[in-house]
This record gives structure tokens, C-alpha cells and sequence, in this order.
């Protein structure tokens, strides 16, 4: 009897060896090599069936159910299946875990940039240089800013497709009701901000002025911190030539600002369900077009680009581009097909009616001239159009999310919590991200 | 031959065949995985695609040392030991004084009895909303404390997140251990309450000399896994702190290999995180065998 639980003890335990065996062997050539894989063997000339993921967003949706119905209708042969992304905390854990498995699909019409860095780390992404004339259909599309979704070995691993440019939405009904002008609210610079917020909380339109998610993840601060540093930065991204910017005047006066909005109680500090911007629970929200359509029929709303030290006003004034591209994944087999999909899906007709089903801004040069129209139809949207010209984007850098945890861990401790100096705080993290970008991607330095 | 046969796969044969299946489960979905996990948190390692080759090579100490300098692994170990200090005394008393409640014959005991299961078997983000709600600053229970109520409110105060997520899975999970102790209850000989009263004890001292040492393996069992509820703490901070907040005061071991392992593709600092978390728990269970078998 003893005997026979040895033999099975022996037998659960045999996988544990083979699992350290197992791994010894993957070790064995670089990754540099596997990852040039793209255009190899013929595949980028292979068609044929593909499958695609794109938003969960209801109104992505019916414009992905429509354009690839709209393919297929003229591909039979080279057939595109579409389907909501996975549900999970997060897509880019779902695309992640995807591209481990294997099983991640040609196409995903959800990639934050920010993830970019990994997912080739990873050797998930093909780049589409490798397809005749990409790279000049990208650049042709979307103009000089495309350069900013080069990798730093000068390849595009992602196709720049459509931006959310991060503004000040207010609540026009809330605003009159406490006396303030709902055609030109005072909220070009951070003292008219303050002062304006102060009065909507005083007045007791709402509890809070503003209510962006105080959470700990790691992309918080891409509705806080980053559109404000955008525009008092002139345009600055939070790492440049692998050192971290945001320890400058720039940085000190947006961390200030909002710093002063929370100890004031002027911002919500606690995890909430809902969107408490919908609900008036806060008069303004900092988001992108995206939100729109939540607030219809909910809130009377009008929109301002975010404030400066100095005030800013017109519709170049930087900011956050809260943009998500379109990639092409290591599994796909049919690039060829994935290729001119991804064509016919950034088309001019394309793009016209993903803004007209989302209004989201493509990613497309002179989309006010282009899509002169619906900007006419809904005027409204005129100044997310003029933003979607001066829009900053998340830096390429190794160890991307890390760099951007540090970040918001130091912004929660200090402006949110007020636990610590803002100035002490963005020091540190500027420390901490130099360390993380000048190290390869595996964290070594 | 036949004795080699026999050594080998003993009396019952047949045996074998019935366990082979959770066996196989085991290994593969336990044993494998834990291996794995030991075995990255000694190289340089992190996910790829299926067929991407890099090196992974064997880098010691390092990774555990790089957890053990982590001030953010140190703070969540704290907080585990904030969480696991409230949480499972609590599991343990209120569990048993419940059960013993409820074994009584109480009008409603069914409803009671269900009542109490129900927030075991609901989901966790639709009860971590309720929460919320009632413990925002305009919530319900600070409008009961009035000016008693924490400033600044529960969960985005330093001292009172974590208590306050102990306290909300002590409520979640009392059903579970109430159903522990029921079964244990029913193990309790009726003759001993019978003497201890024919012996002129009290309700209280029928229940410190009969129930407490009748359940005493049940209390180990609650026990046990309260503690590894605890370490396994995610999905309460990840919702009801906004991820760890405030400014990590709520942040569990596994939200840390959450972020750095899944989020941040470092499951090598993740994998020697839970390598040291599972030796945190078996050295928990180390401890509570050794008092066990000093009582007994």
C-alpha cells in the first residue's frame, strides 16, 4: 500500500521535473530572429479566411458588424469573421494572454499604444512594413503624426486609426443654475477653473466640480495628469529621448492644480459605480468623444479644451489622444487578406462611417474638409475634430505599463491622498521611470 | 510477477482507476503549474508567442531578492497580516455562534439558513456595488455613525480600507463556514449538553465545554481556509479600493502578481511573489499544527 502511494506520489510529482526540463529547452535562439518572421515563407501573401476582434462599445459594433458584412458581401473567398472583444479587467490582458495562447485573431481593433511595446516584446506583432507601400499608406492617411506610432527600430507594428481627444465636458444645465455663462465658461486657466469649481460645489449644483476615476490602474492617468501636461507642456510627451519630462514646471503646475482640487474636495476621491458625470453627481468630466453617446439624453453638455497656467482658448491647444490603433497579430496566417482588409477598413468611406456611427475621429488628415458634412450635421463635434490635430500619444518605451503604474502609484500617494509632496512624488517617479526605459524590455539594465 | 503486479498496484486495483482521474487533475492543473511557477521565478522570464525563442537564462536569487526590496510586497504582506488579524477571528466566532444559532429549533431556521448562504453564491462585483454604496460618504452606515464615521470616509481612509474589506468578506464568505459548523454540529453527542445541563451548566458553559472542543476539527478546517481566502485576496481591492488604494493600503500579494505578471509581462517577479506568499501560508499552517498538537 505504501508502495502504490509512492508510485502515485511519483506521479504527480513528474510533471514538476518535466516543467523545469520543459523550460531549459525554450531557451535557446533570440527573439530578434522569430520576429522578422513576418513576410517569411510567402505569408505575406497568403489569402484566404481571417477572423477579427474589434471594441465591445455597442456603437463599434454595429459599424464592425456592417463593414465586415460589407466585405464579405465582395470577398466571398476571403471570408472575415468579426467578433467582440474577449470581456476581461482589460483588453490588452485579454490580448496578451491571447497572443501566449496563440489564439489571438489577424486583426484587433482595440490595441492601446501603450501596450504596443509589450506585445512586441512578446513577439506577438507583424510589422506592416512588410507590405508593399504601408508605410506610405499610412503616413499618406494620417499625416506626419503617424512617425509617433514608429517603434523605435522604425517599423510600424500598429496602424494609427482613430483618436478620442481628451477635453473639459460641462453640464450647461448645472452651470446655469449657479450663474456661470454656459456659452464661454471660465475654464481657460486653473484659476478660473478653481474659481468656477468652487462656485458650482458652493452653489450646491453638484458634489463635486469634477470626477475623474481616482482609481489605481495603470491608464488613470490618462484622464488626469496627461491631457492637462499635454496642453501646459506644449505637447510634451511623459518620456523623451528615454528620460521622464514630467519633473519639470510643466509637470509641478498640473500636480499642483489638481492637488488643490482634492484637498478643496473639489474632485471626488472615492471609487464610485457609474458615470458620475451622467448622473450629476459632478458638473464636468475630462473625457473624449467616445463618452458622448452616454450622455445623450442625459446631460446637456458643451465642451472646452483642458485649462493652463495661462489660459487656454481656440482649438489647438494640445492634449491627451486616448487614440487605439489597428494591429496585425503573430497567428494570423492570411496577411495578405488581413492587409487589405485593414485597407478597406481605414477607407475614406470607412472612416466616414465609423464617425458617423461613434463619433469617433479617424485618424485621417483634414477630417473637418473630409467629412465637412457631418461636422455640419453635428457641430458640436467640430472641436474633438480640431483637437484630433494637436493630440499627443503615450510614449513608445520599454516597460510601457510599468512606466505608467509608477506614475499613477506616485500621483494617487501624493495628489489624490496628499500623503506626500506632489513635487517630492513626480521626482521620484521621474527616478524610477528613467531606470525602467533605459533598461531592456526584460528589465535589465 | 503477479507479486511485482500486486506491489505495485496493491489489493484493489480498482482503486487506482477510480483515484487516477483527480489525480491527473491534480498534476496537471496544480502540481504542473506550481512547478512551473518555482521554476520561472528563478530565470529571467516572460510570456511570448508559441514559437518566439528567447533566452531564460537562470538568474538565482534575483527575482526573490528584487520582491524582498519591493516596498510596494512589503506594504501588501502587511496588509494581508491587517486583514487575516480581523478576518478570521471573526470567521471563527461569528461562523460558530451562527451555526450554533441556527441549530436550534428557531422559528424560520430554513430562511435563516438560506439567508445566510446567499451572499456566498452572489456574485462578488454585485455585492462589492452594494458596499459601496453603503459605505460612500453618503452611504447608510455613516449616516447611522453620524459624526462617529472615519474622516476621511472607509475605504479611501489609510486605517480603515483594509478593515473594511475584512469585514466585508467575513460577511461574504459566513455562509460557507456557518454550513461547516452545521455539519460539525450534527456530530455533537445530544447526551453531553444533556449532562452538562443535568450538571447545572449555563447556555455559556454548555457552549465553551460541549460545542467549542465538539467542533474543535472544524475550527481547523475554518481556519485553514479562511487564511488562504486571505492570502488569495484579489478581487475585494481590486473593486472596492480602486485597485489597492489608498495609496496601497489595500493592496494584496496577488493584485501585486496581477499587475506586474499579467499587466506588466514580469511573471518571473510575480511567479517568486507567490512562491513566497504559498511558504507565508504554509508556515501559517506550521504554526496552527504545532498549537493544535501541543493542545491535544
Amino acid at each position: 500500500m505504501k508502495k502504490s502511494r509512492a508510485l502515485l506520489a511519483a506521479v504527480i510529482a513528474l510533471p514538476l521535473g518535466l516543467a523545469a526540463v520543459g523550460g531549459g529547452v525554450s531557451s535557446a535562439s533570440s527573439l530578434a530572429g522569430t520576429r522578422g518572421s513576418n513576410g517569411t515563407s510567402g505569408s505575406t501573401t497568403a489569402q484566404g479566411p481571417i477572423n477579427i476582434w474589434y471594441s465591445n462599445n455597442a456603437q463599434e459594433v454595429a459599424w464592425g458588424e456592417k463593414m465586415v458584412a460589407s466585405w464579405n458581401a465582395a470577398n466571398p473567398r476571403q471570408k472575415v469573421t468579426g467578433q467582440q472583444i474577449p470581456s476581461a479587467q482589460s483588453s490588452e490582458e485579454v490580448i496578451g494572454a491571447a497572443i501566449t495562447a496563440g489564439s489571438e485573431p489577424c486583426l484587433i481593433y482595440n490595441t492601446s499604444p501603450a501596450s504596443v511595446p509589450t506585445f512586441e516584446q512578446q513577439g506577438g506583432l507583424v510589422p506592416l512594413n512588410g507590405f508593399p507601400g504601408a508605410a506610405s499608406y499610412i503616413e499618406g492617411r494620417t499625416g506626419p503624426s503617424a512617425n509617433v506610432y514608429k517603434s523605435p527600430d522604425g517599423l510600424f507594428y500598429q496602424m494609427p486609426w482613430k483618436s478620442n481627444p481628451v477635453m473639459i465636458f460641462y453640464n450647461k444645465k448645472e452651470f446655469a443654475k449657479a450663474g456661470i455663462s454656459t456659452t464661454k465658461p471660465p475654464l481657460g486657466s486653473y484659476s478660473q477653473f478653481l474659481a468656477t469649481a468652487k462656485k458650482l460645489v458652493s452653489s450646491g449644483v453638484a458634489k463635486y466640480a469634477i470626477y475623474p476615476s481616482p482609481s489605481s490602474e495603470f491608464y488613470q492617468s490618462w484622464y488626469d495628469f496627461y491631457p492637462l501636461y499635454a496642453a501646459e507642456s506644449g505637447g510634451q510627451e511623459l518620456v523623451v529621448n528615454k528620460k521622464a519630462t514630467f519633473d519639470d514646471a510643466a509637470g509641478k503646475a498640473v500636480a499642483a492644480f489638481w492637488a488643490q482640487l482634492y484637498s478643496q474636495n473639489l474632485a471626488g476621491k472615492e471609487t464610485v459605480n457609474g458615470d458620475t458625470f451622467a448622473d450629476g453627481t459632478s458638473a464636468m468630466a475630462i473625457v473624449g468623444p467616445w463618452a458622448v453617446v452616454t450622455y445623450q439624453g442625459k446631460v446637456d453638455w458643451g465642451v472646452v479644451p483642458v485649462p493652463t497656467t495661462k489660459g487656454s482658448y481656440g482649438d489647438q491647444v494640445p492634449t491627451f489622444s486616448d487614440a487605439k490603433n489597428m494591429s496585425m497579430y503573430a497567428s494570423c496566417k492570411n496577411r495578405l487578406t488581413a492587409w487589405n482588409f485593414l485597407k478597406f477598413s481605414t477607407s475614406p468611406t470607412e472612416d466616414g462611417k465609423l464617425l458617423d456611427t461613434t463619433g469617433q475621429m479617424p485618424m485621417r488628415q483634414g477630417i473637418q474638409q473630409v467629412y465637412a458634412s457631418y461636422f455640419k450635421a453635428n457641430p458640436a463635434y467640430k472641436e474633438f475634430a480640431a483637437e484630433a490635430a494637436h493630440v499627443i500619444e503615450v510614449p513608445n518605451v520599454n516597460n510601457s505599463i510599468q512606466v505608467w503604474q509608477v506614475f499613477r502609484d506616485a500621483w494617487s500617494k501624493s495628489v489624490i491622498f496628499g500623503k506626500q509632496s506632489p513635487s517630492a512624488a513626480l521626482a521620484g517617479a521621474a527616478a524610477q521611470i528613467d531606470k525602467l526605459v533605459q533598461s531592456n524590455s526584460s528589465g535589465e539594465p | 510477477m503477479k507479486r511485482l503486479g500486486r506491489a505495485v498496484l496493491g489489493h484493489q486495483p480498482i482503486g487506482l482507476i477510480f483515484g487516477a482521474p483527480y489525480a491527473v487533475f491534480i498534476a496537471l492543473l496544480f502540481a504542473y503549474p506550481l512547478g512551473l511557477a518555482v521554476w520561472i521565478s528563478f530565470h529571467h522570464y516572460f510570456f511570448t508567442a508559441p514559437g518566439v525563442s528567447v533566452p531564460r537564462p537562470y538568474v538565482g536569487l534575483e527575482n526573490y531578492r528584487a520582491v524582498i526590496d519591493d516596498p510596494a510586497v512589503r506594504q501588501a504582506f502587511l496588509n494581508v497580516a491587517v486583514f487575516l488579524v480581523i478576518n478570521v477571528p471573526l470567521t471563527v466566532a461569528l461562523s460558530l455562534l451562527v451555526a450554533t444559532a441556527l441549530n436550534a429549533a428557531i422559528p424560520f431556521r430554513s430562511f435563516f439558513r438560506t439567508s445566510f448562504y446567499v451572499p456566498y453564491v452572489t456574485a462578488s462585483v454585485a455585492m462589492v456595488g452594494v458596499w459601496l454604496f453603503m459605505f460612500s460618504s453618503g452611504g447608510v452606515v455613516n449616516h447611522v455613525l453620524g459624526p462617529l464615521a472615519p474622516v476621511p470616509v472607509w475605504l479611501i481612509n489609510q486605517n480603515w480600507a483594509m478593515p473594511s474589506i475584512a469585514i466585508y468578506v467575513t460577511w461574504k464568505s459566513l455562509g460557507f463556514f456557518i454550513l461547516l459548523y452545521l455539519a460539525a454540529l450534527q456530530t455533537v453527542p445530544k447526551e453531553l449538553y444533556e449532562s452538562a445541563m443535568v450538571d447545572g451548566a449555563s447556555w455559556w458553559g454548555r457552549f465553551k465545554a460541549v460545542t467549542i472542543p465538539g467542533v474543535r476539527q472544524a475550527t481547523t478546517l475554518v481556519t485553514i481556509l479562511a487564511v488562504i481566502t486571505g492570502a488569495n485576496l484579489f478581487t475585494e481591492p481590486y473593486l472596492m479600493t480602486g485597485g489597492g488604494g489608498p495609496n496601497g493600503k489595500s493592496t494584496s500579494p496577488v493584485l501585486l502578481m496581477y499587475q506586474t505578471g499579467i499587466e506588466q509581462n514580469h511573471p518571473d517577479f510575480a511567479s517568486a511573489l507567490g512562491v513566497l506568499l504559498v511558504i507565508g501560508v504554509l508556515l501559517v499552517f506550521g504554526v496552527q499544527w504545532l498549537l493544535e498538537r501541543r493542545r491535544t
